[in-house]
């Protein structure tokens, strides 16, 4: 025995694990992937779509994944957020920033008034309230025939020129409307990066995790829920907008309950509660729904098989699977 | 407004009860599962949908309408018990969002492989002979096939509530949904009884599209919409309570029938506007246990 007292051991600075890295680093590794990802696609208009859906993935998988609440009605956000940008560009005449401010405006004033809604109930009555709301959303939006078209969609939404401080982007070329709209999807990495690592991102977790511990300690669980929920609009409104944008129409069908599903099978695909699963899901999910319309028109009896699968075996999703395989433990 | 007598309001009632009593068979199968197995069943329309097509293609083969009032709810019930065994039972005690998702995803499968077996575009689907015209009911003429579709109602629903009430199987399953951990403690296979419910909410989904049928057609799409004005129902005459369902899918069935005549371009978004007032007043719904959704 050297002595009672043994001194402490000495605090050695833990060799940094590749996915302490990654998590500290997500937004920027994200942005890389993003950056180059054009140059491994088979074509440049895919890579925009799985973006627009990755980020509308990212937005509902703040709700789902990190708050815990299951909403079948983020389609309402989405497709308000690319009703709205559109109607500024086509009704109002503003220019293109303007109606993108707009479009995330319009996501998170529709997630608020949802949300008010449906946050009175909670677990499974979530889903249905959701869907049920979004529902009345897409009536709402298919009779204004005046300023949505109705049936037929929202139509000129023409922007072929983007001005960024004196610059004359030409919108019509496809790496350069990539990269324009990539520029968007990299700035909401940050913020959700910098939203889930904020106090506030703690409570969201400690909400989903017990609802009554978080409540006992002090936090307002209804309001952290409304919160949250309209953050997500925001996202939502902000992938509706460049949606708008990127097919220069809004289809009615943007605010069926299609959409809405849609973004449960991405996200879950991916990874629920993961910061990089609804990129990777959108990707999986887009590219298989390429492959597999080459060969058959049944796409939609795939996609449900596939994802039947996914819940009753590999809940976690691709990334999910992937990072509790690779983390350190 | 000149041209609205209180005969017309009263046909209108009545159309409304007509299209309520499809919600109420519909909510009545989604609430009686929710309330044993607590699964939201997201293809309670796709079941709906297949009895629909499953009568078309009775009368296809030469059945005739009666024998498909009793065949189509056999069929549908017994691809339930399928459905329960195979994919919705392993998923039990796994988060109560699995079934939900999983019946989702089982949604998209059955509206596609009958869109491939029947392709897209919707079907007729006429009024059996007996059933076709109108009768005086006092106010007025009204459909015969409506008010069929009224008395069928009322005939299944007296049926569930003798089978619910006093037989004692009818017991377990009542006992089931007040606690299911009492009920398996007494030496009852709750897993049986639950196989059996989600068969009889899926026969009624079958026999709810059959009975919708010849009001409205036949298409792969037509369990959808239906879907989100039944979680409507559910929401305002309580999740989990029939009597609820009865109740609320009247008065949506009737709002639904009154707006369209009063302001036609309301009446979708009419039993919604509906749905946000509950939610205001009374979230739980009619008949919900309090606590249960707030």
């Amino acid at each position: 025995m050297d002595g009672l007292i043994q001194p402490p051991p000495r605090v050695q600075a833990a060799p940094v694990s590749w996915f302490e890295f990654a998590t500290r680093h997500r937004a920027s590794i994200a942005s890389l992937v993003v950056l180059v990802f054009p140059l491994l696609m088979p074509f440049t208009a895919l890579a925009v779509n799985i973006l627009i859906y990755g980020l509308y993935a990212l937005g509902f998988n703040l709700v789902y994944g990190y708050l815990g609440l299951l909403s079948f009605g983020h389609a309402a956000l989405f497709g308000t957020g690319a009703y709205l940008c559109g109607i500024a560009i086509v009704h109002l005449g503003l220019p293109w920033y303007a109606a993108i401010a707009i479009g995330v405006f319009a996501g998170l004033v529709m997630a608020a008034l949802i949300g008010m809604l449906a946050i009175r109930t909670r677990g499974i009555y979530f889903a249905m309230v959701t869907m049920a709301l979004s529902q009345c959303v897409y009536y709402l939006f298919y009779q204004a025939i005046d300023w949505t078209g109705g049936e037929n969609g929202l139509r000129g939404i023409n922007v072929r020129t983007i001005d960024v401080l004196g610059f004359k982007l030409d919108f019509m070329n496809p790496m350069i409307r990539y990269y324009v709209i990539a520029a968007f999807v990299i700035a909401a990495f940050f913020v959700l990066s910098r939203i889930l690592a904020s106090p506030f991102g703690a409570v969201i977790e400690a909400v989903r995790e017990n609802e009554t511990r978080a409540r006992a300690s002090g936090y307002d669980v209804t309001l952290t829920r409304l919160i949250t929920f309209v953050l997500s609009g925001g996202f939502c409104g902000l992938a509706g907008a460049l949606q708008a944008l990127h097919l220069s129409i809004v289809p009615i069908e943007i605010l069926h309950y299609d959409t809405s599903g849609i973004v449960v099978m991405v996200a879950l695909l991916g990874g629920m509660g993961t910061f990089f699963g609804p990129m990777v899901g959108a990707a999986v999910f887009l590219l298989l729904e390429n492959l597999v319309s080459l060969w058959t028109v049944h796409w939609q009896l795939i996609v449900g098989a596939i994802f039947m699968i996914c819940v009753l075996f590999f809940p976690a999703g691709i990334w999910g699977t992937l990072i509790s395989r690779g983390r350190p433990k | 407004m000149a041209g609205l007598s209180l005969d017309l309001i009263a046909l209108q009632l009545f159309a409304g009860l007509a299209l309520g009593a499809i919600y109420v068979l519909f909510a009545i199968g989604l609430s009686l599962i929710f309330g044993m197995l607590t699964v939201v069943n997201f293809a309670h329309g796709a079941f709906y949908m297949v009895g629909a097509y499953a009568g078309l293609s009775m009368l296809m083969l030469g059945g005739n309408f009666w024998l498909c009032l009793v065949a189509v709810p056999l069929v549908v019930g017994l691809f339930g018990l399928v459905v329960e065994r195979i994919l919705i039972r392993p998923l039990y005690g796994r988060g109560i969002d699995y079934p939900l998702l999983l019946t989702f995803g089982l949604s998209y499968v059955m509206v596609e492989l009958v869109r491939i077996a029947f392709g897209k575009t919707g079907y007729p689907f006429d009024t059996p002979e007996i059933l076709q015209g109108a009768v005086n009911i006092g106010v007025g003429y009204f459909p015969l096939y409506r008010l069929f579709v009224i008395g069928a109602t009322a005939v299944v629903l007296l049926a569930l509530w003798l089978f619910l009430e006093k037989t004692s199987f009818g017991l377990i399953i009542r006992a089931g949904a007040r606690d299911p951990q009492i009920v398996r403690v007494l030496g009852v296979d709750v897993s049986k009884v639950w196989l059996i419910v989600f068969g009889i909410g899926t026969a009624i989904a079958g026999f709810a599209g059959l009975l919708a049928a010849p009001l409205q057609g036949v298409i792969p799409e037509m369990g959808g919409t239906i879907l989100a004005e039944a979680f409507v129902v559910t929401v305002v005459g309580g999740m989990g309570s029939i009597g609820g369902a009865v109740l609320a899918g009247l008065l949506v069935g009737v709002v639904v029938s009154m707006t369209s005549l009063f302001a036609p371009e309301m009446a979708k978004v009419s039993i919604f506007a509906l749905m946000a007032l509950v939610l205001i007043v009374r979230p739980q719904g009619f008949f919900g246990r309090a606590g249960l959704m707030s």
